[in-house]
């Protein structure tokens, strides 16, 4: 059943780790950064800049210690921020002037 | 295009190991055997039925699985 090849970090039906430990399956709070994140994805959606497939191909292209460490829209938000640099929508300077004044 | 009620088996290939890319298609059923259900929308996507026993070794005969596949993943079996 489990094949003895490595799977890539977001595929995890039937990993060893999910028969030994319970899943979480309450539900969760939601906080202003998982909501504010969602609704920058929506607008870019709606704008036409960046659809989900993108968000999920740019999720899964996270580096793997990193997809671990970081939360459900930390995720999400690390994708559009790698998407938009991409797509030179902002560029690296910008985004670290936003970052360093937020400081 | 696949027919329902087709038998096919799920490509025995790992992507994923040669370098990164976008999948969908569980690391669990490579290489299994189920059957084709329906075609689903304009896409070349149907829906797969298999066998539970067969992929997870429990459930009670009869149980399925059923997986939305790319055409691509599937070979005649």
């Amino acid at each position: 059943m489990d094949k003895d090849v490595p799977r890539a970090m977001h595929d995890l039906g039937g990993a060893p780790k999910f028969m030994c430990e319970p899943v979480d399956v309450e539900p969760h709070a939601l906080t202003d950064f998982d909501r504010e994140v969602d609704a920058i994805r929506q607008i870019l959606g709606m704008k036409k800049v960046m659809g989900v497939d993108e968000l999920r191909r740019g999720i899964e292209a996270i580096p793997e210690a990193d997809y671990h460490r970081l939360s459900y829209y930390q995720r999400w938000i690390r994708s559009i921020t790698d998407n938009l640099l991409v797509r030179g929508v902002i560029t690296e300077a910008e985004l670290r002037a936003a970052l360093a004044a937020e400081k | 295009m696949l027919a329902p009620g087709q038998k096919v088996r799920v490509k025995l290939d790992w992507p994923e190991t040669r370098g990164p890319c976008h999948i969908r298609t569980p690391h669990y059923l490579r290489g299994e055997l189920g059957m084709v259900v329906r075609h689903l929308g304009n896409r070349p996507l149907y829906h797969i039925a298999f066998d539970l026993a067969g992929v997870w070794h429990e459930g009670e005969s009869g149980d399925e699985i059923l997986v939305e596949l790319y055409e691509h993943w599937l070979e005649p079996a």
